[in-house]
């Protein structure tokens, strides 16, 4: 019996493969399988052998061909690869490719999927899934019907797993892709706020509608590059345009966990709660002392921010010095 | 271009936490005093579908699977400007899995015949499945795109913008395809017009039961094999928020800061 997680090469062995992989390990106790790792992507040896220090087999598929991400031939090649393991479970991270990816595989091998985990388990031989539905408001289990189970998890909220003790293997495998596949992605564009990604930030300022324009964000980007902070964004700020999309922390932005998240001119909407429910410290500048925020706020000031923002940024200089 | 757009009708995700119950029986929310809205995805694809017959000309129909109530978002999809609205009647299970869902929006679309495009929201605001668009490309044998949030249309077949974790990709398409969208700016739902409010409460809508597609009718009244709700509860987690203190507001921004760099300091 086998479980399966599925890394693509280009992030390397980065916090969020090793939830997934952690995750891996659970499971695959939790079944008494060997747990497997696929990579995809153009070959990263450093990746492979990390790898092989955590999972009973490393199988990496980096012909030229998937040297970059395409819909089509990634899942062409990962359905080919998974029909001849024949798994009970297949894992995935929480990233764009991911989520993309995970439905049609579970089709092709005739198997059920389920996406946004946040705790796993095996009940009567089938896989479990906790998830947040009704935009973060409740908590549902999922029971898959189907083998093999395929799921994309918020691949932070898994501990890694442990080392093994021995190396695994190394295996290359080529599998067959189509010819021609009928879509292409021609060009790709980065929008970070900063170097590291939201999702790793240790601390987040994020701003919402209240600010009132595009503007205040730099003010934001300010008092954030004086804390060694990310910027971040409600949806109503990404779809106002004041803030690149790629900013939006929510039920569908970024799941976030930073030590500390200060929202400002944020309501607390449930579905943008969802992205920061593993924030340890959340803060808030609020002129409502009615806003939901408040609710899941350590601590919070009800006030005008364009009062609040120019004198904390005073008196965190002042700190520093 | 003939463009199919499926819309989902959803309790109103605005309905806030406080208000919020479910039934743990039945795995279900309680509707309450809520509304029932089209899911605003939903609404984000079909305003982009909008935008592309601007350009380019084309048709779109309006697709929904639902009890009688999903007339509702198909009048308002008329009223936006869809050309067509088609009502897949659900008279069996109130929230079958993804890929029962997926199957029945299948059979509609061959049956309503030529579709060139098939527009799906990036995931509904209820149970947040964001599995029908993928499925649904299966059930179908088309190629899909996933989070699209810009297309257009050249001599070459289609490119679209679609967001990524780190930012955006242009994916050069051809059709036939299915996109899920998300999400931007430029995608913000257009309001309807009062009059095209009143004209499309005349405008035809075709309506087909479960038996007058080609779907296992049974399977998909019964819920699906696909997967099952098995649990649902509302967690808790409320706590008391600290509003900081102090005689003026730069006493009250300092303790703001000192608290904040205490936080950061224990990191
Ligand atoms: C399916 C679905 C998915 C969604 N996904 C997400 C998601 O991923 N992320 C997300 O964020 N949202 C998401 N939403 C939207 C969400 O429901 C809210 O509409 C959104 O989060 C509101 O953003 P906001 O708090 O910035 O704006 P508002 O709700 O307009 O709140 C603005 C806040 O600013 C305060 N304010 C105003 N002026 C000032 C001032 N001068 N100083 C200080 N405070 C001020 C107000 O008191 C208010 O609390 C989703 C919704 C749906 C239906
Ligand atoms: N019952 C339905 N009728 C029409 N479209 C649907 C239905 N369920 C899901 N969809 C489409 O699939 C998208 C994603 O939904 P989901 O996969 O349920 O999160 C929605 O935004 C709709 O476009």
């Amino acid at each position: 019996m086998h479980v399966i997680t599925i890394l693509f090469s280009n992030s390397g062995y980065d916090r969020a493969a090793q939830g997934v992989v952690g995750a891996g390990r659970a499971l695959a106790t939790a079944y008494g399988a060997r747990l497997s790792a696929v990579v995809v992507g153009q070959d990263n040896p450093g990746m492979n052998s990390q790898l092989a220090a955590a999972v009973d087999e490393v199988i990496v598929a980096a012909q030229p061909e998937l040297a970059e991400y395409q819909p089509e031939t990634f899942l062409a090649a990962l359905t080919s690869i998974c029909r001849e393991l024949s798994p009970v479970a297949l894992l995935f991270g929480n990233d764009t490719w991911s989520q993309e990816i995970v439905p049609r595989l579970a089709h092709r091998l005739g198997g059920s999927a389920a996406g946004d985990g946040i705790e796993l388990s095996v009940v009567d031989g089938a896989v479990r899934v906790r998830r947040s539905v009704y935009g973060g408001k409740a908590v549902a289990t999922i029971a898959l019907k189907r083998s093999p189970a395929v799921l994309w998890l918020r691949a932070r909220a898994f501990d890694p797993a442990p080392e093994t003790g021995s190396t695994a293997e190394i295996r290359q495998v080529t599998p067959e892709l189509p010819a021609a596949p009928a879509t292409r992605i021609v060009e790709r564009k980065s929008e970070q706020s900063g170097e590291a990604r939201l999702e790793d930030a240790r601390v987040i300022v994020s701003g919402g509608r209240g600010l009132g324009g595009p503007e205040p964000f730099a003010d934001l980007q300010e008092l954030a590059g004086m804390i060694g902070a990310q910027v971040a964004a409600s949806r109503a700020a990404c779809d106002s345009g004041w803030c690149p999309p790629s900013w939006q922390v929510g039920q569908t932005g970024k799941k976030v966990a930073p030590g500390l998240y200060l929202a400002v001119a944020i309501r607390g909407a449930s579905q943008h709660m969802a992205g920061i429910s593993d924030a340890k410290v959340i803060a808030a500048i609020n002129i409502d002392a009615e806003a939901p925020i408040f609710k899941h706020c350590r601590f919070g000031i009800v006030e005008d921010y364009k009062k609040v923002v120019p004198l904390l940024k005073e008196k965190l200089a002042g700190m520093k010095g | 271009m003939n463009i199919i757009v499926c819309l989902k009708q959803i309790l109103d995700p605005e309905v806030p936490a406080r208000d919020f119950r479910v039934d743990s029986d039945k795995k279900e929310a309680v509707r309450g005093g809520a509304a029932l809205v089209t899911n605003i995805f939903c609404e984000n694809a079909l305003e982009t579908a909008l935008q592309l017959r601007e350009k380019t000309g084309g048709k779109i129909t309006a697709l929904v699977f639902s009890p009688e109530s999903g007339e509702d978002s198909l009048r308002k999809a008329m009223a936006m400007k869809a050309d067509e609205a088609v009502l897949v009647l659900n008279d069996g299970h109130p929230n079958p899995d993804p890929l029962a869902v997926a199957q029945a929006l299948a059979a509609a679309i061959r049956k309503i015949g030529s579709c060139d495009l098939v527009m799906v929201g990036r995931e509904s605001g209820d149970w947040g499945v964001g599995q029908t668009g993928g499925l649904l490309a299966e059930e179908l044998g088309f190629p899909s795109i996933s989070f699209v949030d810009g297309i257009e249309s050249g001599p070459d077949g289609l490119t679209l913008n679609r967001q990524t974790d780190t930012g955006s990709e242009k994916v050069s398409a051809s059709t036939p395809l299915v996109v899920t969208v998300t999400n931007n700016e430029f995608n913000v739902p257009r309001i309807p017009k009062t009059r095209d409010i009143m004209m499309s409460a005349r405008q035809p809508i075709t309506k087909w039961t479960l038996d007058e597609i080609d779907v296992d009718a049974a399977a998909v009244r019964a819920g699906g094999d696909y997967y099952e709700i098995v649990d649902l509860e509302i967690p808790v987690r409320e706590i008391n928020c600290e509003f900081v203190s102090g005689d003026t507001l730069e006493e009250r921004v300092d303790q703001l800061a000192k608290r904040m760099v205490e936080v950061i300091q224990a990191l």
